[in-house]
């Protein structure tokens, strides 16, 4: 996909390769400097970081804020709340989108458009239009400050349904007619057809649906009450209320619940772009 | 006499197995229980929310405190009130909808520039840090908002932070950035490019890499200057990636809120709501002033004004033929 291009626009003058250069290392430089300020903010003291003239590398380099974070706010805790959340909303999701889009994908049946149509409209749809009534329907059934709250309501998603359609269309009919007149019933062929055979696939659901979970933020502020069942995202939103903890703790811990989702990323980068890159460009 | 045994067995009616019918029909019932999930989640929770909310939304609703206690919520029908007093007399809700519409022309006319220089840059030959490169740009987009919204607070701070300690540099002094109601829509919109101008390059990189490069040889043996090519050939291929950059800007546009909430510090909201987006404004009427018939009718006339934003998708495309 990002294979390198012989021709290209703007030609390869010496000047224009010079010039793009420019451009992306400039970006490169732009798109770093919050990182850095968040790093560099982790390991200073807050005299340090409130003094003229700015520095960009600690005076003084100091674990003082991560002590700060362990010590006085449930900073643990809500890493552990959120790392719980986010695996089990990530096997689910990509499990009951792997089902739908295999039924989609490999199945005729009555109503199959309609019901294609309801997933598109749901993916315009945005979630959060229905905050309040989910906000009751939650209440209701006692969910409020129950990780059901946080599962259930998003489990199926049509965007990782929509993905999965596209990838199981891919596996051949042939294989699974063959599964079929050797008497491989419709469950086991998704078990041990299907699935196996579109693993990359799952593994980029699987990491988009964490990384989302892992950055939401609204729909957890809205159910959550309880500070000690918080996830990341509340947690360090009020870091600055009830804990009274310094900017540098605020930093440190934007730090250490940033550092896995840019590691996953590193890790998974070519396979993640192009998934999400995969159902623009078609229009 | 074993065809005989089974031809007198094939002819006796047999009792109903269910594994038997199972066997004989699960390709047509299998799809089925493939989408149960999808198809409960959606009618508990789309579909039923969706028709609470529209109930809601004509109603006043009082007594949410007490209803958390095991008392019930008071409803009062009121008609069109809810909508009528959203779109003519609620000025913080007009407010909502401005800076919305502020953010999403901010985006268009400099995210779409600058994300599509990007690309053009990351696709041109003999280029380096390519790898950097995707990483440092796509690195803004995969972080949490949360954390976003707090290092830009700090960033903008007017005397300790970055911002202006590079505007110094430049001799410039630096002015008070989130606390001043001119300067709250740039800061977001500048937050904003720094999220996302990396990733709808992707975008635009994914759509370059889909133009052939045999067309641009052969307008450029044809005589067609660089810019040339770039215009006629390269721009409308790129159509897809426009349109698509356009629509999902207006979504998030109207929908921003974990961003503003922490550069303001919700429940401010930047001084004369300068920084007041829709969905904040929802959340607000919904969970701090708990009038909650009012937030569903803005909840109802913000998935209008969606449903209009993703419908300009089909217009764009029939307005921009190649």
């Amino acid at each position: 996909m990002f294979k390198r291009k012989r021709q290209s626009e703007m030609g390869g003058s010496r000047v224009s390769v010079m010039t793009m250069n420019t451009i992306v290392l400039v970006g490169v430089l732009l798109c770093a400097v919050p990182f850095v300020y968040m790093i560099s903010a982790s390991f200073r003291r807050e005299g340090d970081l409130y003094k003229l003239p700015v520095t960009v590398y600690p005076r003084e380099w100091t674990m003082h804020n991560f002590h700060t974070l362990f010590e006085k706010t449930e900073y643990v805790r809500w890493y552990g709340n959120t790392i719980f959340t986010a695996s089990i909303r990530t096997v689910l999701g990509v499990y009951l989108a792997a089902l739908a889009g295999a039924a989609f994908a490999k199945y005729d049946f009555r109503f199959k458009r309609f019901f294609f149509f309801l997933v598109l409209a749901t993916l315009t749809l945005p979630f959060h239009m229905l905050l309040i009534p989910l906000f009751l329907l939650m209440r209701d059934f006692g969910w409020v400050d129950n990780y059901l709250a946080i599962i259930v309501p998003g489990m199926v998603n049509v965007f990782n349904i929509f993905l999965m359609r596209q990838y199981i269309e891919s596996v051949p009919d042939e294989l699974m007619d063959a599964a079929r007149i050797d008497g491989a019933s419709e469950i086991g062929m998704f078990h041990r057809i299907i699935l196996p055979l579109v693993r990359p696939a799952l593994g980029v659901v699987g990491i988009l649906t964490f990384v989302w979970t892992w950055n939401d933020f609204l729909w957890p502020l809205v159910v959550l009450h309880d500070d000690a069942k918080y996830l990341l995202s509340n947690g360090i939103a009020t870091m600055d209320g009830p804990y009274e903890v310094e900017t540098g703790a605020i930093m440190a811990g934007s730090f250490l619940a940033t550092l896995p989702i840019i590691i996953v990323f590193l890790l998974m980068q070519r396979q993640i772009i192009a998934g999400l890159t995969q159902g623009a460009i078609r229009g | 006499m074993l065809s005989a045994h089974t031809l007198t067995t094939a002819n006796k009616p047999q009792p109903f197995s269910l594994a038997d019918w199972w066997s004989r029909n699960q390709r047509k019932v299998i799809p089925y229980i493939f989408l149960a999930p999808f198809l409960l989640s959606f009618v508990i929770f789309t579909v039923y929310p969706a028709g609470v909310s529209l109930f809601l939304s004509f109603q006043r609703t009082r007594g949410f405190q007490q209803a958390e206690e095991g008392g019930g919520v008071v409803l009062e029908y009121k008609g069109w009130a809810n909508y009528e007093r959203l779109l003519t007399k609620d000025k913080r809700f007009r407010a909502a909808m401005i800076n919305g519409a502020e953010f999403w022309l901010g985006t268009l006319l400099v995210q779409m520039p600058l994300a599509l220089a990007v690309a053009l840059a990351l696709n041109s030959p003999n280029i380096r840090f390519r790898i950097l490169g995707r990483l440092a740009f796509f690195a803004p987009y995969i972080t949490s908002a949360v954390v976003v919204g707090w290092i830009f607070r700090f960033v903008y701070d007017q005397n300790f932070g970055w911002m202006n300690s590079a505007l110094a540099q430049l001799g410039i002094e630096g002015p008070a950035w989130i606390r001043d109601a001119n300067l709250v829509m740039p800061s977001l919109i500048i937050l904003g490019l720094w999220t996302w101008v990396g990733f709808n390059s992707l975008f635009f990189l994914a759509g370059l890499q889909n133009v052939p490069d045999d067309l641009k040889e052969a307008a450029r043996i044809d005589g067609a200057t660089t810019i040339r090519v770039f215009w006629h050939i390269t721009i409308p291929f790129l159509r897809p990636v426009f349109v698509f950059v356009v629509v999902t800007g207006g979504i998030g546009s109207f929908s921003l809120f974990s961003q503003p909430y922490l550069l303001l510090d919700f429940p401010n909201t930047g001084p004369f709501d300068s920084g007041l987006f829709p969905l904040m404004y929802l959340y607000d009427m919904g969970f701090l002033n708990i009038r909650m018939g009012y937030a569903s009718a803005i909840g109802y006339i913000l998935t209008v004004v969606i449903l209009i934003i993703t419908g300009m998708q089909l217009l764009l495309f029939r307005l921009w033929k190649v």
